[in-house]
């Protein structure tokens, strides 16, 4: 047992760490406070140094290095990917704006595309000039994403779209989207789905801002009002939607070694504050109670920490990850809320203050109204817990009572 | 990055898991639960002829001298089936102790005897019903003699000797506290099997009375060597925590996958999946630290004080979990005597505060995390 890099891995980290170096600034540790120039930048901003930065990225052919060299990525391997996103998470650079467009929209419109199509959209959305989105969920869809009511009607050589989508990232400054519709209400609802990429820019399309309770609006609504889409742009046969989203989701899951969970306030910030916060019975890093809480986030966090060591352990030796990678997301959500919350009563009657008038900018705040969003994006507990139980440990899939009816004889509730 | 077990190590395990799945099923642990023995005897004697004793102990002094990983595969699986010998008392808590703290002399005397398991040997601390510390803990060392009660000592009824924590100074400091070998079959050496609630492992009061006693590193290092030996005993223990753990949710899912009620089988409800999932998850973060535990004791890192406490934590959480679960997916049945759910629950009790509990090892952990924050 060891942490340390194969030969090739060290020498490709010191390749990406001295790129890094030439063209980025280390971070800083300003944390959470109101130097960090996060809290500073609006969306608009930030989306223009992140579309420089991927400019550079994909020159270097690092903006996906797993893709092949025809498609402009480096044709390494998943192992090189995360000794890249190690060394870049160490650089105060842009990220976010492009995951799900390279990590999900455009896999998929490579597999089934033609070739000349997806030669058109590859290299913009590597660079950074066009963005894409995931157009899936609906208001009454959401982990049975396959109940989505949007339709897709024939019209000559085009299909006619009417319908909503929801929980959209980043529709608002996408440039196209890949979208799941119903052509077929008259079969079960799994086989009535076809897939369709689209302009997000097409007549008909519109994007709204969903406020969340949180107060920020990360999510949009997206309404198609008789949005006209011609066939050319259809992403696998009429009726196979649901094999295509597969597909995209797969990519998803693909896509691991990334970010290590949330960005929120987590153990380490909780330590400060226990240190800093003056107890009845003196500081509450001395409170046994608080001391034993503590512990125990530290060690649920350790564990994954060291989880994600065994699934780079296999990367690294070029054999397939484990099933112990799934844990990740229902480790880390639940913590959060928990862990908040706790501190906030840390700070007891102060802990209703957010913003500057609160330890850390409010960063304990903010995770406690975030938390429930990362509870459920993304697959929620639940499922995320039935996904380890039916594909980690075998046990059966939920009986399915809407598995024969088609899909406009569903009892639809409200 | 090769946070894994080599291929030598698994084939070990591999081994490890064929042999005991053979040799200990759960009629063999029955037998020591139920019955008069104290251990299983011919099980202990095959696993003292394999070597295992002895995995850890260099070969000068008898043993196999391959490492504390091939330990932890055989830890695990050791905890997987239950095993009803005093492996942890003999190789892990004694043999760390000598490795650690034993002079080469005592090294020459007790390792190839622990390595071949003529000898058992155990660790004496608790003086009952509280946390020991160099406040509560009464038995003393005096002249090379030891009078006071010691209780429980895991497998004292059948041990050797004992290494036992002793106090060798007035006062309440930590260097009041000095370790001492006791040969239990000496004179002024009384022992009384104790009742505990895992039957399956016997566990002894000993008492003392001007017994002799040979000093086991410096006098007044007796606080400090002992955490250290409890810092590395918990790394192996958390092994066979996970072990326990996972045989736990094997069993609570081939029940449930074969157990009809209301039409369907009960692993389809998702109040039992999402048990068995949570299972999972706890399982893995403990597998994950009992990793890093690992290469803590195997390298001497200086983390592994904070490793030990994470290894430790996490899988007493896993397995109390897993146990208890286990009983809770099996329904009414689960709660009889016949079925094997309950061998788990009381093994994971056991071994839960066999080291110390949950709780002060908590307390372990964030003074590491302070004194690196200091550093």
């Amino acid at each position: 047992m060891d942490f340390n890099d194969t030969a090739q891995e060290a020498a490709f980290r010191a390749e990406v760490r001295s790129w890094l170096e030439a063209n980025a600034k280390p971070k800083t540790a300003v944390g959470f406070s109101a130097e960090n120039p996060r809290f500073q930048r609006n969306e608009q901003e930030a989306l223009k140094i992140a579309k420089a930065w991927q400019a550079k990225k994909a020159e270097k052919r690092y903006a996906r290095i797993t893709w092949p060299k025809e498609n402009g990525g480096l044709g390494g391997t998943p192992m090189q990917q995360v000794v890249y996103n190690q060394e870049e998470s160490k650089f105060d650079v842009p990220s976010g704006f492009f995951e799900i467009g390279l990590g999900m929209c455009i896999p998929t419109v490579t597999h089934y595309a033609s070739k000349d199509v997806a030669a058109r959209y590859v290299k913009p959305a590597l660079y950074g000039e066009e963005i894409w989105c995931q157009l899936f969920s609906e208001p009454s869809a959401g982990s049975d994403v396959a109940g989505l009511r949007t339709r897709a009607e024939k019209d000559g050589d085009d299909w006619i779209i009417n319908g909503q989508k929801i929980w959209t990232s980043g529709a608002h400054y996408s440039d196209y989207g890949i979208l799941l519709t119903r052509t077929d209400p008259n079969v079960p609802k799994h086989k009535g789905l076809t897939m369709f990429y689209l302009s997000m820019k097409a007549p008909g399309v519109e994007v709204r801002p969903i406020k969340q309770m949180s107060g920020g609006a990360n999510f949009n609504e997206v309404f198609f009002t008789n949005v006209r889409i011609p066939d050319a742009q259809r992403l696998g046969n009429v009726g196979d939607g649901w094999s295509v989203a597969l597909t995209t989701l797969m990519h998803e899951r693909l896509a691991v070694g990334g970010g290590q969970g949330g960005s929120g306030a987590d153990i380490n910030e909780l330590l400060s504050l226990a240190r800093e916060t003056e107890l009845e019975d003196g500081p509450a890093i001395r409170n046994a109670s608080v001391r034993e809480r503590i512990a125990e986030w530290y060690v649920r966090g350790q564990g994954l920490k060291y989880t994600t060591y065994r699934t780079l352990t296999a990367l690294s030796q070029g054999r397939v990850p484990g099933p112990e990678a799934s844990i990740a997301k229902v480790v880390v959500a639940p913590k959060m809320q928990d862990l908040a919350s706790f501190a906030m009563d840390l700070e007891d009657m102060g802990g209703v203050m957010t913003g500057e008038d609160s330890p850390m900018m409010g960063a304990f705040q903010q995770s406690f109204m975030w938390a429930p969003g990362l509870r459920i994006a993304g697959g929620t507990d639940e499922i995320l817990k039935n996904i380890i139980a039916e594909r980690v440990l075998g046990l059966p899939a939920d009986i399915r009572v809407d598995k024969d009816i088609p899909y406009n004889k569903l009892p639809t509730g409200r | 990055m090769n946070f894994d077990f080599s291929d030598d190590q698994k084939m070990l395990k591999d081994q490890a898991r064929k042999f005991l799945t053979e040799k200990c099923s759960t009629k063999v642990v029955r037998k020591i639960l139920e019955g008069d023995e104290p251990y299983d005897k011919a099980l202990w004697k095959q696993i003292a002829e394999m070597g295992w004793l002895g995995t850890a102990i260099p070969e000068e002094y008898g043993g196999l001298g391959l490492g504390h990983l091939e330990l932890c595969v055989i830890a695990e699986e050791l905890g997987r089936v239950v095993a009803p010998v005093p492996f942890a008392s003999s190789a892990y808590l004694a043999t760390e102790a000598l490795l650690i703290a034993g002079s080469d002399a005592q090294k020459k005397k007790y390792l190839p005897k622990l390595a071949s398991g003529e000898w058992i040997g155990t660790f004496a601390i608790a003086e009952g019903p509280q946390p020991p510390s160099p406040k509560t803990l009464k038995a003393s060392l005096k002249g090379g003699k030891l009078d006071g009660t010691k209780s429980p000592v895991p497998d004292g009824d059948v041990a050797d000797f004992a290494v036992v924590l002793a106090k060798t100074a007035e006062g309440q400091g930590e260097r009041t506290l000095s370790l001492a070998i006791v040969d239990l079959k000496g004179s002024g050496v009384s022992r009384r099997t104790v009742k505990t609630v895992d039957p399956s492992r016997s566990q002894a009061e000993l008492s003392f009375k001007g017994a002799t006693a040979e000093a086991l590193g410096p006098a007044g290092d007796g606080w400090d060597l002992a955490k250290r030996v409890l810092d590395r005993a918990a790394v192996l223990m958390a092994f066979e925590q996970v072990g326990g753990a996972d045989a736990c949710l094997v069993m609570a899912k081939d029940y449930a996958l074969n157990r009809y009620a209301f039409g369907r089988t009960i692993a389809s409800f998702q109040a039992i999946k999402h048990k068995l999932a949570d299972m999972y998850v706890m399982n893995e973060l403990a597998r994950s630290n009992a990793y890093f535990g690992a290469w803590a004791l195997s390298t001497n890192a200086s983390d592994l004080p904070e490793a030990a406490a994470g290894a430790r934590i996490s899988a007493t959480d896993a397995f109390h979990n897993a146990s208890k679960e286990n009983i809770q997916t099996h329904g009414g049945m689960g709660f009889t005597w016949e079925l094997d759910c309950h061998l788990y629950y009381r093994r994971s009790k056991m071994l839960s505060l066999a080291l110390g509990a949950s709780r002060v090892w908590k307390d372990r952990l964030v003074n590491h995390l302070e004194k690196k924050n200091v550093a």
